[in-house]
């Protein structure tokens, strides 16, 4: 048996403590370990975007990262977005562009949407297209998702 | 009283109106119930060895190490499921002649393709489970293989299924008219190419998953699954394991797309269940992506030799090919692998009056994964074959694509009529939607544009297809053949004593918006506000018996059944109101949860269902109040109901690195009365990156030996954000007669339909250089090989 590794993450406000294998990565550490099951794996080798978080306040791959490396970080994923009231103009407008059909991309798609726009970037459509390049959804044909960013950067109040 | 029939003739509040998809929010905010989202207590994790050869005897599979490696429940091979899973072969009796051979979830003697599972592990963690597999000894003798499809008939091939004498599974010939006197008249010219269609697959964000739990002490196996039909897979469990099928419950809750992918009998689902069964614990099985590559189903893989005679007035005088498929060791279960083959027959031309039409069809077995059914099944193919061939011809004969189609498209008026290959049209508008995209694309503006940008070295090209989808399907598609697969669907509406309604609906949900345009309907023909209506779908133990949500089938067959039962439950509802109002049915009507009359509200509805819930004493005795209404629907008359459709590409070439870029890209789609507009233009929206991606990037690529060479999502290409056009959708409406909705399929359409626009685009870009393409993916070393630049 591998050595384990007492690690402590602050998971959407909460302090999740676990003994945990060094392989375990930091996104099947928040969906078993803390039961955070709204981060998804699509790949596990950081192509599709499915697992991107938030670590300390930047989009990260959850995959990519072991959940040792994150011991003392501050995550945030698609849930805790919702319970602190955070990114509510980019759900509305993904929601009034119908900027999801299955969903397993979106948690994903919603951090990343929202480090593009926290960033004051424009609404220059290829621009976003050039940002959102790295997650990979197969419903949508990415256009709504496009149209939901621009919406809400146009809209002049923030994510 | 007024009948189902006039529901269109007063103002609706939700049909036809883009509502927003309330159970969208639930996922918006992490709160989505995918299977791995799942944690029952006491679950094993199951992983899979899987051969490393396209075809290999099983010599011995010793798992001694692996069976004592930490957290390692059991191991599993292939001989231990014997008397446990029933054998199942893919075949149905409509497909006349179509063969294949037993199969078993865990190969026994032999692996006959490159990722087939050879023994499966169960531990207390995943990563146990798969740190075992790679223990397993597993003594594999490579024997030759029969890869290629193209000579997997040869006299020489290795045959896969020895018994079967040769790798021949099914065979089909369509002949109507003379087609050799139509290709040997003189005043015909000719165009013939060879087509390549690569395999390729679906690539669901979300890969296979199941978690399986066997309750001895009722004999219940539960099954949760990522997938979309949810009644077959219960009669699938249910046969082969031994169980009734009462006793079998399969759940989809959210599936993380689909796309006809989650619709067939994997052998490591089917070892789950059987495992779940034999451990009494839960077994949670969820594919990681590379076994997704070597075990979801893949799609297409064709070459196609055709030809095309046309007359110099641009009439089509015959149409004539050769389709060859490759697909994999077996025929897919219970489904089977054949339906593919039959729809290119039966497709192609199909929008177009074919006086002479002959096409021979031969599907095979070879060393490769399996291949089945995904989004728009044998579309992608037919519509590349006939209208790739007509602009080649066309050209020939210096006519223009857009008067080409004008003059061979059937007429709007008149219908009904048959295809060459005898499938009945009813209700399409292919001159309609034609005109309205080149209206909408300004055809003549971009013609100008095309030429400037040549006389600048820019190669640009414009690419159209006219197109049929087949949807709706009725029981000739696959109960005829003895499937077990229902063409009918259910929907149950209750009113609660709240008030509000309940449905419960047997088509299922996997991100297109079907929960919502069930409560459109039942809101809109009930009379009730739309926040009122839940909506369950995708438990074999509470819907009513039916399809699921596959081949365009949901808003057609499972709306018009929703619309039969809130009809229903409004006739019930208001015959309690009459009574308990003391005036008749006809006086009364239902508007936003209000029984009204000529007067203004009457009665809540809750207040009405309260009464008859608790205080049926104020009821009058002879009353029988049912608040509960089912209706099932089935399509008859037809054996499918087709839509239909015009698109056009708009790209650019990069001579020098044989880059296409899409510059542009509309489609006009006839899917009879849209529901909900808003989804079905994101179904089309969706579909055409589908089919953009067959088009251009995705291939799953072989070795000569029958090893998948790039099982990655790094190595395989898939559409992003980055390369996608921004894509311009419009609707014409031709609602079918064969239901009151009106309703047809459009979830295929864009994938079918797409890549015959694209290859004739980057043809048309290519022919002022005198090159062609016939081979999808057209990737940038194929169209430089095109040009002869390499
Ligand atoms: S799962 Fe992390 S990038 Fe795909
Ligand atoms: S909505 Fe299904 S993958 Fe993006």
């Amino acid at each position: 048996m591998s050595r384990l590794h007492r690690v402590t993450i602050e998971i959407n406000g909460e302090q999740v403590t676990a003994s945990i294998a060094a392989r375990v990565n930091l996104i099947d550490f928040i969906r078993t370990e803390a039961g955070f099951t709204g981060s998804h794996l699509g790949c596990e080798h950081g192509v599709c975007g499915a697992c991107t978080i938030e670590v300390d306040g930047a989009a990260v791959r959850g995959c990519l990262m072991l959940a040792v490396q994150a011991d003392g970080a501050n995550v945030v994923t698609v849930e805790g977005l919702a319970g602190m009231g955070r990114a509510k103009n980019l759900r509305a407008a993904f929601l009034a562009e119908n900027a999801l059909q299955c969903g397993y991309c979106t948690p994903g798609m919603l951090v990343s949407a929202l480090e593009y726009i926290e960033s004051g970037e424009s609404s220059d459509r290829a621009t976003i297209r050039a940002h959102m390049a790295g997650n990979y959804c197969r419903c949508t044909g990415y256009q709504a998702i496009v149209d939901a960013i621009a919406a809400v950067i146009e809209s002049g109040e923030g994510a | 009283m007024t009948g189902p029939a006039t529901i269109f003739d007063k103002p609706n509040a939700y049909i036809g109106k883009s509502v927003s998809r309330s159970d969208a929010r639930r996922l918006l905010e992490g709160r989505g119930r995918f299977v791995d989202d799942i944690q029952l207590p006491r679950t094993l994790h199951a992983a899979f060895l899987r051969s490393p050869y396209a075809h290999a005897e099983i010599v011995h599979i010793d798992s001694t190490e692996a069976e004592t490696a930490p957290g390692v429940v059991r191991v599993f091979k292939g001989e231990d499921l014997i008397g446990v899973v029933e054998p199942y072969v893919g075949i149905l009796t409509h497909l006349a002649g179509l063969r294949s051979a037993p199969q078993m979830p865990i190969a026994v003697d032999r692996a006959r393709w490159q990722g087939e599972p050879v023994a499966m592990v169960v531990a207390s963690t995943r990563g146990e489970a798969e740190d075992a597999a790679e223990l397993i000894a597993a003594d594999l003798d490579p024997i030759p293989e029969a890869c290629d499809a193209e000579t997997a008939l040869d006299e020489d091939a290795p045959v896969i299924h020895p018994e079967l004498g040769t790798n021949l599974a099914w065979e089909r010939l369509v002949e109507v008219g003379d087609t050799d006197a139509a290709f040997s008249r003189d005043d015909v010219h000719v165009a013939e190419r060879t087509f390549r269609f690569g395999r390729h697959t679906g690539v669901t964000l979300e890969p296979r998953s199941a978690i399986a739990e066997f309750n001895p002490a009722e004999g219940k196996l539960t099954f949760w699954y990522s997938g979309q039909a949810p009644h077959m897979m219960q009669f699938i469990l249910a046969k082969h394991l031994g169980l009734v099928e009462e006793n079998v419950r399969v759940v989809a809750h959210d599936v993380g797309g689909s796309f006809g992918i989650k619709i067939h009998t994997y052998g490591d689902e089917i070892a789950t269940a059987a495992v779940a069964r034999i451990m009494g614990r839960p077994v949670k099985f969820v594919a990681d992506r590379f076994e997704s590559f070597l075990s979801d189903i893949h799609a297409r893989d064709h070459v196609v030799n055709a030809r095309i005679a046309m007359e110099r007035n641009g009439l089509i005088a015959g149409l004539e090919f050769d389709d060859l498929s490759g697909i994999g060791p077996y025929s897919m279960y219970p489904r089977t692998s054949a339906i593919e083959m039959n729809q290119v027959l039966n497709l192609t031309g199909a929008p177009y009056v074919l006086p002479n039409y002959r096409a021979r069809g031969r599907v095979v077995f070879q060393n490769k994964n399996m291949m089945c059914q995904y989004r728009a099944v044998g579309h992608p193919i037919a519509m590349a074959i006939a209208d790739c061939l007509l602009e080649d011809a066309a050209a020939g004969i210096g006519m223009d694509p857009v008067e080409v189609r004008r003059r061979n498209l059937m007429a709007d008026d008149g219908y009904p009529r048959t295809s060459a290959a005898g499938m009945k049209l009813d209700d399409l508008s292919h001159q309609r939607t034609l005109q309205e995209l080149i209206d909408t694309m300004d055809y003549s503006g971009l013609r100008i544009a095309q030429a400037e940008a040549l006389a600048n070295g820019i190669h640009r090209g414009i690419g159209f297809v006219s197109m049929v989808e087949v949807t709706n399907p009725s029981p000739m598609f696959y109960g005829v053949g003895g499937a077990p697969i229902a063409s009918q669907d259910g929907a149950s509406l209750r009113l609660d004593a709240g008030g509000g309604l309940r449905i419960s609906s047997s088509i299922t949900e996997q991100g297109q918006g079907t929960n919502t345009i069930l409560a459109q309907i039942a809101a809109g023909v009930f009379g009730v506000p739309i926040e009122r209506v839940t909506v369950a779908t995708g438990d074999t133990d509470t819907a009513p018996y039916g399809g699921g949500t596959w081949a365009s089938r949901g808003a057609g067959i499972g709306g018009e059944a929703m619309l039969l039962a809130a009809h229903a439950l409004k006739e019930q509802v208001l015959e309690v109101a009459a009574s308990m109002l003391q005036t008749t049915v006809s006086a009364l009507d239902i508007r936003e949860g209000m029984i009204v009359d000529g007067g203004g509200a009457r009665i809540s509805l809750s207040d009405l269902a309260r009464t008859v819930y608790y205080r049926g004493n104020e009821l009058p005795s002879d009353l029988n109040p049912e608040l509960v209404a089912t209706r099932h629907f089935r399509v008859t008359g037809f054996p499918f109901v087709f839509t239909n459709g015009a698109m056009a590409a708009h790209v650019e070439v990069d001579t020098e690195t044989g880059l296409v870029r899409i510059l542009n890209f509309w489609a006009v789609e006839d899917c009879g009365r849209a529901i909900n507009p808003r989804l079905v233009e994101e179904q089309v929206r969706g579909g055409i990156v589908q089919g953009i991606g067959g088009a251009l990037y995705e291939e799953c690529i072989y070795s000569g030996d029958g090893q998948l060479q790039n099982a990655t999502m790094e190595d395989y290409l898939v559409p992003m954000a980055a390369e996608m056009p921004d894509i311009v959708v419009k609707h014409v409406e031709t609602p079918t007669k064969t239901s009151i909705l009106g309703a047809k399929g459009a979830g295929e359409a864009g994938t079918g339909g797409a890549p015959a626009a694209i290859m004739n685009a980057v043809n048309d870009a290519l022919r002022p250089l005198d090159a062609s393409i016939w081979r999808m993916p057209m990737t940038p070393e194929r169209i430089l090989k095109a040009l002869g630049r390499i």
